[in-house]
């Protein structure tokens, strides 16, 4: 594995745990962003996603650095999966580990939002009856998952499956 | 020549992944224009520009060989 990541396969998020971990560390911090089934009262039957995979590496490292920077002695692992994605399955990891927990706190939460912010990546929601592509996603209520809500959709955006 | 790429919406829109254009000279904003011109029904409003893999300016100039990646918002997470 590599600390900074765009996978295809199924998440194993221990072996992201495991690389943060160190004797220095206290406090491990593990999200795991997952797909959920119900977004503004619509049904998804899975996600599709889709990177720009050398930039979207690159910008998770990024992220990376920004964390060392701003919580010095942090360690961060950051994986998010991409193609099709059924219900519950995980979507992104991210680890953190520091001597004490708040640093492993707070930069873990830093970590989902400037993926949201900065990272090509993109997440299609397929419905019964019709696809979307999902954009921006930052400062909208968070819901149970811990992933924002995208805004609703205007009727226009839509496209019907034939 | 450089090398544009087109994703998640903005693909299915161009029914393009990518493509070459002789833009080498331009500026990132007359690439947008150059786009704008191409795909008239795309919207660009909200697409960022990523000139070899790193967020661009719109006075930025490309190069020849560089590639430019249009990124819609994005939706990771």
């Amino acid at each position: 594995m590599k600390p900074y990541e765009i996978v295809t396969e199924p998440i194993d998020p221990q072996r992201y745990a495991d690389y943060v971990l160190r004797p220095e560390a206290g406090a491990v911090t593990l999200f795991t962003g997952h797909v959920r089934e119900w977004t503004r009262g619509i049904r998804t039957l899975y996600l599709a996603y889709e990177a720009y995979v050398p930039m979207a590496e690159k910008m998770l490292a990024k992220i990376g650095a920004e964390i060392e920077q701003q919580w010095p002695g942090t360690r961060t692992a950051i994986a998010h999966r991409i193609g099709e994605l059924k219900i519950g399955e995980i979507a992104v990891v991210i680890a953190v580990s520091s001597a004490h927990r708040k640093d492993a706190y707070e930069a873990n939460e830093y970590a989902i939002e400037r993926i949201k912010e900065l990272v090509p990546i993109w997440k299609k929601e397929i419905w019964e009856n019709g696809t979307e592509w999902i954009g921006d996603q930052r400062g909208k209520p968070e819901t149970d998952s811990g992933q924002a809500d995208p805004a609703p959709i205007p009727p226009k955006t839509r496209r019907e499956l034939p | 020549m450089i090398t544009l790429y087109y994703f998640a919406g903005l693909r299915e829109a161009t029914g393009t992944a990518q493509e070459q254009a002789e833009l080498e000279g331009r500026t990132v904003d007359e690439l947008l224009d150059w786009v704008r011109h191409k795909y008239p029904h795309l919207s660009l409003d909200a697409v960022r520009v990523a000139v070899n893999e790193e967020y661009a300016l719109p006075d930025d100039r490309l190069r020849s060989g560089d590639t430019a990646a249009l990124i819609p918002p994005v939706s990771g997470g």
